[in-house]
C-alpha cells in the first residue's frame, strides 16, 4: 500500500553516481510522450466512468423513461424512496445476505487457510478450493439450482436420509435469502482462504519461534500474535467481501428473480427492474446513486482501518 | 488438543517428520472435506449430464449417471432434435449454443486484448515516464475501483443506446476494451519493479519510448501480461449483467446470458435439467481448460492481487 509513489524518488540502491544526469527534471518530462500512451485509457476512463458517474447523479434527479428527455425533478426521487416499502424491503434483505456472507465466508476461509497453513501448501489443494471461484455466478446458481432441488435434488436426498425433512431452498421465503448466500460463500470461500494464506504467509516465522520459546500455548500465539498480524489482511477481505455482497445480483437473476414473494429482490435488481423493466431510469439511478454512497463509506470505513494497522507487521 | 512441550527449539525440518498426531488427522480430514465441498457439484453436474431426464427422477442420488447416454450433450450441441429431448424427459427447449460460443469467444478475446494492451500503455505511463499530476491522475484511475459496476452500467447502457449500438458487439465490448482500472494497477506494480538499465541503455542509443515498450517492456513483462490476460479472459468469459442488458438478442447473446434464457424457458413442469447441466459443463469448459493449463500461474495470482 505504500509503494505507490516508489518510482517519483531516485531508485538511488542501484547505481547512484549515474542518476543525477540520466534524471530529467520533472516539471512537464515526458509529459507529451505520457500523453500518448495513456490516451486510449483516458478515453475509455472518461467515457465509460466520469461521465456515466456524473450522468448517473444526474439522472437521479429527473424523471426519465428513456423515450422523452429527462425531466428535472429534483429531490423527487429519493423523497419517494424514503418512502418505498419494496426499497426498505431490499436494502434489509441485502443487509441479511451481506451478513450471512461475511460471517460463513470469513470464518470458513480463515479456517481454512489456517488449515492450509498448518498441513498443505500444495497448490493442488489450493487449486481444488480455487475452482468454484473461476465459475461464473450463473454457472454456480445453476448447478446449486439443481443440487439444491425440491423433488429431486441430491442434497434434499441427504437432508431426508439424515432424517430430517426436504427444503424449499429457493421456494420458501426464510430459505431463499440464506440460500443465495450459501452459494455466493461456495465460490468465494476458497479465494477468500487465499488472500488469507497469503497473509499467513507473510508473518515472519521468527515471532512464533520466540512465542514458542516463551511457551505460548496455539491459543494464546493464536490470539496474540496471528490475529493481530493478520487484522490489515482480515479487513481488507472483509471489505471486498461486503462490496462484493452488496452488489449481488447474477444469481438471483438466474435463479429466484427476486421472488419467493420479495424474499430476494435484492437491491441490484430492485434498481435492474425499476429501470430497465419498468423504464424507470430516474428512479433506478437515485437508488443507485444511494448504493453508491452505502459503498463508498465501506470503502472509507475500509481505508481508516487499513492506516491504522499498517504499522503491524513492522 | 494438548502441545509438545519439547517442540519450540526444532528447526523447520525436523519439524515436519513429527509422527502423525490426532490435530493433523482432524485438520486433513476438515480440509479434505472443503475440497469435497468444492470439487462435488462439478462431479454431479457431469454425472446429470450424462443421465436421461426420465431416469433422473426415479434414481436421484446414484452417484453413477441414470440411464447412460450422451443425449444431453447432443441437444446442447444441437446434434439432437427436440423431439428426441422430450422423449428423455426433457423440456424440448433449445440453446443456440454454437451461437452463443462464438459470442462469447469474440467477447471475451476482444475486451481481453483491448484492456491488457492499453492498460499496458497506460501502466507504462504511470510507472515509467515522469510527468506532472502522474501519481494525481493514477489516484483518480484508481478511484474508479471503487465505482459499483451498477452505477455506471445504467447511463453506459443509455449512453451506448443513443448511439445506437444495442445487441452490437461493438456496444458490448466498449465499456471494457479501453482499459480496466484493476489491469492498470496490477501492470503498474510490475513496471515499477523492472530494472532500469536496459531502459535506460537503450535511451542512451536514441531509442524512443514506444520502442523501449515495445521491444523491452512489453516483452520482459510476458508473465505478468500473460497472468494478467488469463484473469481478465476468464472474468470477461463469466460478465453476465453488462452482456444481458446489451446483448440480449441471439445474434449477440453471450453464453452467460444463453444459459439464463435456456433455464427460463422452462420454469414450471419438467425442466431440462441433463440439458441444462451439460450446457453449464461446456460453459464451463474454457475456464476448466486454462485451468488446468496454468493453475499454477492463477492461485499464485491470487496472493498478488489481493494483498498488493
Amino acid at each position: 500500500m505504500t509503494t505507490l509513489t516508489k518510482t517519483s524518488a531516485p531508485a538511488g540502491n542501484k547505481q547512484p553516481q549515474r542518476s543525477p544526469k540520466r534524471r530529467r527534471p520533472a516539471g512537464l518530462g515526458d509529459l507529451r510522450i505520457a500523453l500518448l500512451f495513456i490516451l486510449p485509457a483516458m478515453i475509455g476512463f472518461i467515457v465509460f466512468y466520469v461521465i456515466p458517474t456524473v450522468r448517473g447523479v444526474y439522472l437521479s434527479f429527473t424523471e426519465y423513461n428513456i423515450l422523452g428527455d429527462p425531466e428535472w425533478v429534483g429531490f423527487d426521487n429519493y423523497a419517494a424512496i424514503a418512502k418505498d416499502p419494496l426499497f426498505w424491503n431490499s436494502l434489509a434483505v441485502t443487509g441479511q445476505y451481506v451478513l450471512i456472507n461475511i460471517a460463513l465466508q470469513t470464518a470458513l476461509a480463515l479456517g481454512l487457510a489456517l488449515l492450509m497453513h498448518k498441513v498443505a501448501k500444495s497448490t493442488l489443494v489450493r487449486g481444488a478450493l480455487l475452482l468454484p471461484y473461476l465459475m461464473s455466478n450463473v454457472i454456480a446458481a445453476l448447478l446449486w439450482f439443481w443440487m439444491l432441488d425440491y423433488q429431486i435434488g441430491v442434497v434434499n436426498q441427504f437432508i431426508e436420509w439424515s432424517g430430517l425433512s426436504r427444503i424449499a431452498f429457493f421456494g420458501s421465503e426464510e430459505w431463499a435469502i440464506p440460500t443465495q448466500a450459501l452459494i455466493n460463500t461456495w465460490r468465494h470461500m476458497g479465494y477468500t482462504a487465499l488472500l488469507i494464506f497469503a497473509g499467513l504467509q507473510a508473518i515472519p516465522h521468527h515471532l512464533y519461534e520466540v512465542a514458542n520459546l516463551d511457551g505460548a500455548s496455539p491459543f494464546q500465539i493464536f490470539r496474540k500474535i496471528t490475529l493481530p498480524l493478520l487484522r490489515p489482511v482480515m479487513v481488507l477481505v472483509l471489505v471486498v467481501t461486503v462490496i462484493g455482497s452488496f452488489q449481488v445480483f447474477d444469481t438471483v437473476a438466474v435463479t429466484t428473480q427476486g421472488g419467493p414473494v420479495n424474499a430476494t429482490r435484492v437491491i441490484q435488481y430492485y434498481i435492474y427492474q425499476r429501470a430497465f423493466t419498468e423504464s424507470d431510469f430516474g428512479y433506478g439511478s437515485a437508488i443507485a446513486v444511494i448504493l453508491f454512497l452505502i459503498l463508498a463509506l465501506v470503502a472509507f470505513i475500509q481505508m481508516k482501518f487499513l492506516k491504522g494497522n499498517e504499522s503491524d507487521l513492522d | 488438543m494438548n502441545t509438545p512441550t519439547s517442540r519450540a527449539p526444532l528447526p523447520a525440518t525436523a519439524r515436519r517428520r513429527r509422527p502423525v498426531n490426532v490435530r493433523r488427522v482432524v485438520a486433513w480430514v476438515l480440509l479434505a472435506l472443503a475440497i469435497a465441498v468444492s470439487v462435488f457439484p462439478f462431479l454431479w453436474v457431469l454425472r446429470t449430464a450424462l443421465s436421461t431426464n426420465g431416469a433422473l427422477a426415479s434414481q436421484s442420488a446414484s452417484l453413477l449417471p441414470a440411464d447412460f447416454t450422451f443425449g444431453a450433450f447432443k441437444r446442447v450441441l444441437g446434434l439432437q432434435s427436440p423431439a428426441e429431448a422430450v422423449a428423455e424427459g426433457g423440456s424440448g427447449a433449445a440453446i443456440n449454443f454454437w451461437l452463443y460460443l462464438r459470442n462469447s469467444i469474440i467477447f471475451s478475446s476482444i475486451t481481453t486484448a483491448g484492456a491488457v494492451f492499453f492498460s499496458a500503455m497506460a501502466a507504462y505511463a504511470f510507472a515509467r515516464l515522469r510527468w506532472k499530476g502522474r501519481n494525481a491522475v493514477f489516484s483518480l484511475f484508481l478511484g474508479t475501483m471503487l465505482v459499483p459496476p451498477i452505477f455506471t452500467a445504467l447511463p453506459n447502457f443509455l449512453l451506448i443506446k443513443n448511439l445506437d449500438l444495442l445487441n452490437t458487439m461493438l456496444g458490448m465490448v466498449l465499456p471494457y476494451v479501453f482499459m480496466t482500472p484493476f489491469a492498470i494497477f496490477f501492470l503498474r506494480q510490475f513496471f515499477l519493479n523492472m530494472s532500469r538499465e536496459v531502459e535506460e541503455a537503450a535511451m542512451l542509443d536514441g531509442a524512443k519510448h514506444l520502442r523501449i515498450f515495445f521491444q523491452i517492456v512489453l516483452p520482459n513483462a510476458a508473465a505478468p501480461l500473460a497472468t494478467l490476460a488469463l484473469l481478465t479472459f476468464i472474468g470477461q468469459w463469466n460478465e453476465y449483467f453488462w452482456p444481458l442488458l446489451v446483448g440480449s438478442q441471439d445474434e449477440v447473446r453471450v453464453l452467460q446470458v444463453g444459459l439464463g434464457v435456456f433455464k427460463s424457458q422452462s420454469p414450471q413442469g419438467a425442466p431440462d435439467w441433463s440439458g441444462l447441466m451439460a450446457a453449464t459443463l461446456i460453459s464451463a469448459l474454457p475456464v476448466l481448460a486454462l485451468f488446468a493449463a496454468f493453475g499454477k500461474k492463477i492461485v499464485n495470482s491470487i496472493g498478488f492481487s489481493g494483498i498488493k
